[in-house]
């Protein structure tokens, strides 16, 4: 498969979070989208590991077998995992300040919790 | 090869619309369910760049884990049939997610993605690192990137901790 191919899928993903972002006011789905571009990024990062791996080059390259350089083809995986966890430590929080707000505030709608402009 | 391109293909239509049923579906629930989809198909294409230590942990976590978490903040708010409201952003916003989706995909076909790097890399090694993905980024995390190791580490207990006094309430 080509690289190109997953690079506009992942931007495809991207813009629907992001309009997910700007126009939904249920905080939650704001959360879900949120969570759709951090996938978009992911999968972005994977597959640009993938393609450093197969490519083929132009200019003059130098041919490689360390072992220790080799491993550096799998860095865009190790970037998605780093991405992974921080999403999860993100909608953890978020969640968490979601049930705070319905709490204390008795909705989820985000153009509601406005006590700071008051 | 062609049927790579059809799981490609298949997996694709799948992932972008069930993101399109996420941010368009009235009921939060539903989306939510949507949002499993997605990440099962995003799975699905880890599996075919080579990356399967990181489709299972997609499962394990997104489907598993975060799903979870998100249809559980659900149910505790019961706000779900008051729906899923769009604010006054709708057109700007529309125009600015277009207007990046059209630029992003002008970059991602302009630029010629052969010039990354330096290194070409024999086959039959780079087949060798691509086949063994777990043991690899093992020994990435643990020698390259131990710091950071770490620290995600240390993210995750203190969000652990920052969720459960958010959520303990007053007493």
């Amino acid at each position: 498969m080509e690289l190109e191919y997953f690079l506009v899928l992942s931007a495809v993903l991207l813009c629907i979070g992001l309009y997910g972002v700007l126009v939904r006011r249920n905080v939650i789905t704001v959360l879900m989208s949120l969570e759709i571009m951090f996938t978009a990024v992911t999968l972005a990062a994977v597959s640009m590991s993938r393609h450093v791996g197969t490519m083929k080059l132009v200019d003059s390259p130098a041919v490689i077998s360390d072992p220790s350089v080799l491993s550096t083809l799998l860095t865009g995986q190790v970037l998605a995992l780093f991405i992974i966890v921080v999403a999860a430590a993100e909608i953890a929080l978020g969640l968490g300040i979601v049930i705070a707000l319905y709490r204390s505030r008795d909705t989820v709608d985000v153009s509601q919790a406005n006590l700071m402009s008051k | 090869m062609l049927f790579e391109e059809i799981i490609f293909w298949a997996l694709s239509a799948g992932a972008v619309g069930a993101a399109l049923g996420v941010v368009l579906l009235k009921d939060v629930f539903r989306s939510a369910l949507l949002l499993i989809v997605l990440f099962l198909s995003i799975a699905g294409h880890f599996v075919l760049l080579a990356a399967e230590f990181l489709a299972v942990v997609q499962v394990l976590i997104y489907g598993g884990a975060i799903s979870i978490l998100i249809i559980f903040a659900i149910m505790l708010t019961q706000n779900i049939q008051q729906g899923n409201l769009a604010n006054r952003l709708q057109i700007p916003a529309i125009l600015l997610s277009s207007l990046l989706l059209a630029a992003l995909i002008f970059v991602f076909l302009d630029t010629d993605w052969n010039l990354i790097s330096n290194y070409k890399y024999e086959t039959n090694i780079v087949n060798s690192a691509f086949k063994d993905t777990p043991a690899t980024l093992a020994s990435l995390l643990f020698e390259n990137y131990a710091l950071a190791f770490g620290l995600a580490g240390g993210l995750l207990l203190a969000s652990i901790i920052g969720a459960l006094s958010l959520v303990r309430g007053d007493q």
